[in-house]
């Protein structure tokens, strides 16, 4: 189909023009506000003890539920593709789940389960465990969120990758370990590594059901995320800039993470 | 992202294998399920066990409260206009990018995977800033409907560009061109030709921004103002310890997105590709 010049002019001008008043010039506004009032005082608001706890605190969740995320994604997927068990197809269907529940109900069923009057929640209470406004309870709600996207970049590749190789170096006596290590893991690692990324933009940025889960005190269990909730809807509008600034923080993350989703996005088409 | 897969394995050859009794992954199939029931189907469960603990016509009642219901009817239409906009504006983009060059091309597709890469309540946040009240062009969308929609926008805006750009990328050139050496319009083209093979990927985005929208939280919770949208009723239930209203409306909320994920995986759905 061959376009006109004026018409292809006129598509390009749209799509460019609602990226941009969608994605582009909002971020940009924040970036140039943040420093409305000068470096110092940006500086200043990032580098309070709130501030600090808070990159801490999300980067600390973020070391914990990547990791189990990934074991979990890897053997599901290795489960999933190369099991013979009945009932693979019901977990298949289950691991989407995540996705489509909204992360305040996430919130809420952790607090069912484990907050006080919860299901298990007085024995943890009784035996000196706090999950819910506690550190844990947050892990647990990251990692919830965040659970399907190892299992759904790895699965496919597994698929596709076929289990002749395998099989070889099992006839040639290698042992489950070896050929994990030493044939599966490798044909799927730009797989793995590109779930790995989604997880931990997801675990960063999680804000719905930490909040419901969160005691939302600063050096305990606010993240970098409630803090921009924080300073933005109770701290009032003197605030703002240190909202702004608690989100320039998450951008420059955010602009990593996405780098890195561009080189590994390429990386896995060439391996596939 | 795409949630529709389904892993047949081959089968196995039958030498080495045949004399084990247990399937294999028998025993890991069950520690994957544990981990996902600790931390996701038990707690479901609670909150499904906690909306109708009081008996069936405290649900009702509680889903048929005239807050419950505007809030419902709210999210679901708001979710439907997100989705039919990023429809069409979510095609739009994935052509400009699979068919058209323009310099800065590669930076402008990398740059449609930041709604995925950016914490949603920076994008709420964002969103004020050039849309609210201190709008650097006068702008006042925010805190009412419209700044609702541009939020769920935001979010849902990769999900049509990455369903429906692969496809039109290897869409075969040759059925649009023996079209047009018949003599058949641009338009009459991408109606009759390109527009039939792009539907089950625009649908499959599609769906998948509704679910999401559906549920958002994040990028709301600071532009909705006094929007009653459903996920921001139940955090406020939630806070007010209203816990058997939230868990009501959470139900019905769960429901609507397992519809969608039902759907989407519907045998008829992806084999259109």
């Amino acid at each position: 189909m061959r376009v006109s010049r004026p018409a292809t002019l006129s598509l390009r001008a749209v799509g460019l023009l609602y990226l941009a008043g969608l994605l582009l010039l909002p971020v940009g506004v924040v970036l140039v506000r943040t420093f409305d009032h000068g470096l110092g005082q940006a500086w200043g608001w990032m580098t309070t003890p709130a501030a600090i706890s808070a990159l801490w605190l999300t980067i600390a969740i973020a070391a914990i539920a990547v990791p189990l995320n990934t074991i979990f994604g890897v053997g599901c997927s290795l489960v999933l593709v190369r099991g013979r068990a009945r009932g693979r197809a019901i977990l298949d269907s289950l691991i989407d789940l995540p996705f489509v529940v909204s992360p305040v109900i996430v919130g809420l069923a952790l607090i069912l389960v484990y907050g006080q009057d919860g299901w298990f929640g007085n024995w943890f209470l009784n035996n000196g465990i706090r999950i819910i406004y506690a550190p844990a309870g947050i892990v647990i709600a990251t990692v919830f969120v965040s659970l399907p996207f190892v299992v759904r970049e790895v699965a496919p590749i597994l698929m596709e990758v076929g289990e002749e190789q395998e099989e070889a170096a099992a006839t040639l006596g290698a042992s489950g370990w070896q050929t994990f290590w030493r044939v599966t893991l490798p044909s799927i690692r730009w797989g793995v590594a590109y779930g790995v990324v989604l997880t931990t933009a997801r675990a960063l940025g999680e804000i719905g059901a930490v909040l419901v889960v969160s005691s939302n005190v600063a050096g305990s269990t606010l993240t970098l995320p409630l803090l921009v909730y924080q300073r933005d809807s109770q701290l009032g509008p003197q605030a703002i800039t240190g909202a702004y600034a608690a989100a320039t923080e998450l951008i420059v993350l955010s602009l990593a993470v996405l780098l890195l989703m561009t080189l590994l996005g390429s990386r896995r088409e060439v391996t596939k | 992202m795409s949630s529709s897969s389904s892993y047949a394995a081959p089968r196995a050859p039958a030498g080495w294998r045949a004399r084990v009794r247990v399937p294999r992954g028998t025993l890991s199939l069950g520690v994957a399920t544990l981990y996902m029931s600790v931390i996701v189907l038990i707690p479901l469960a609670a909150v499904v066990e906690k909306a109708v603990a009081q008996g069936p016509g405290a649900f009702f009642d509680s889903v048929t409260a005239s807050g419950a219901v505007s809030a419902l009817v709210i999210t679901l239409v708001a979710s439907l206009v997100v989705a039919a906009i990023g429809a069409v504006m979510g095609t739009l983009v994935a052509w400009i990018l699979a068919r058209d060059k323009f310099p800065g091309q590669r930076l402008v597709n990398s740059l449609i995977d930041l709604p995925f890469a950016l914490p949603t309540i920076v994008a709420g946040l964002t969103l004020i800033a050039l849309y609210g009240p201190r709008s650097p062009f006068g702008l006042h969308l925010a805190y009412a409907r419209a700044g609702v929609l541009l939020a769920l926008l935001f979010v849902t805006l990769p999900f049509v560009v990455r369903a429906v750009q692969p496809v039109l990328i290897e869409l075969d050139p040759e059925a649009e061109e023996a079209a047009a050496s018949l003599g058949a319009s641009n338009a009459t083209i991408f109606r009759r030709i390109v527009l039939p093979s792009l539907r089950p990927a625009i649908a499959s985005g599609a769906a998948l921004a509704f679910a999401r929208a559906v549920g958002e939280f994040g990028a709301l919770v600071l532009i909705a103002g006094k929007v009653q949208i459903a996920s921001i009723v139940i955090f406020a239930d939630i806070e007010s310890d209203a816990t058997q209203a939230a868990a009501s409306l959470s139900v019905v909320l769960l429901v609507i997105s397992l519809i969608v994920l039902v759907l989407l995986r519907w045998p008829g759905a992806r084999n259109a590709r």
